[in-house]
């Protein structure tokens, strides 16, 4: 039997690796992933603790977090491509402004 | 025993991939080691029973949210990043802090932790019982759910679309 702590642990090392990378990485394609690293622990914990209290809400809220994550991509995504056309980097630092 | 060995072993491919993402400096790599976080993340949830879970999490991101980001990647020919002064300042703070926040986090949960554990297999993760609390309890935050994606794909085409398109439907209809 796997102890709770460690797929909370496992969960906290890949939300750690999520805010690293947000924080590290100038692409931003690469901070977007990042942020799909982060939601990913954050379910893990989710289905972690609903395998240990016996209760089934904790997979539908996974569900529900990875429909919201599913459009954030589409939308994010479809935002970098807008910034890739305007200003023809996908360098974050020399995305400051927000009109062009 | 073999629960946790294969709790192990891909907790290892997860933890690996999700260092090999910080490390890579084409974004393309990077997305290729994020779907192997995501593929050991739905071995994860097959291990605690999770099995509806685990289907889904194969579909929509290692399959579909991943084949996006691969195509918006070769879409704009991302290449390799280049460091700033920026970047440096982040790792410079965020090394040390990382190193302290994780740690810490190690420390409480091993010291708090008592001897309940996770019993495999016994939660009934099936998608018959997921499905009968999905479209019962859970039934007006589903609507609401497809309601947003709804919104997100009418907002993907419009931020998608080159301005010459759009102009050319404003003008027709």
């Amino acid at each position: 039997m796997v102890p709770l702590s460690y797929y909370l642990l496992l969960s906290g090392i890949l939300f750690a690796c999520g805010v690293a990378g947000f924080l590290i990485k100038r692409n931003i394609i690469t901070i977007f992933m990042s942020i799909e690293l982060m939601l990913n622990g954050v379910n893990l914990s989710f289905v972690a603790f609903a395998a240990h209290w016996q209760a089934l809400s904790g997979q539908v809220f996974v569900f529900f977090v990875m429909v919201v994550a599913a459009a954030e991509a589409a939308v994010g995504l479809a935002i970098i491509i807008a910034v890739q056309r305007t200003r023809e980097t996908l360098n974050v630092d020399q995305v400051n402004l927000l009109k062009l | 025993m073999l629960h946790l060995v294969l709790f192990l072993i891909f907790g290892a491919v997860c933890i690996a991939g999700a260092i090999n993402l910080l490390v890579q400096r084409h974004p393309i790599n990077s997305a290729l080691s994020l779907v192997v976080v995501m593929g050991s993340l739905a071995v994860e949830y097959l291990l605690l029973g999770a099995e509806f879970v685990a289907a889904v999490q194969v579909i929509v991101y290692a399959g579909a949210v991943m084949v996006l980001f691969v195509f918006v990647i070769m879409l704009l020919n991302a290449g390799e990043e280049e460091e700033t002064r920026g970047s440096r300042v982040a790792i410079l703070f965020g090394i040390p802090g990382l190193t302290i926040g994780s740690v810490l986090l190690a420390w409480v949960l091993i010291a708090r932790s008592g001897t309940d554990a996770v019993t495999l297999g016994a939660l009934p993760g099936s998608p018959r019982s997921i499905a009968q609390l999905l479209f019962k309890d859970f039934l007006l935050p589903f609507e609401v759910t497809s309601v947003l994606v709804l919104i997100a794909i009418m907002g993907a085409v419009v931020l998608a679309a080159r301005p010459e398109a759009v102009e050319h439907t404003k003008k027709e209809g």
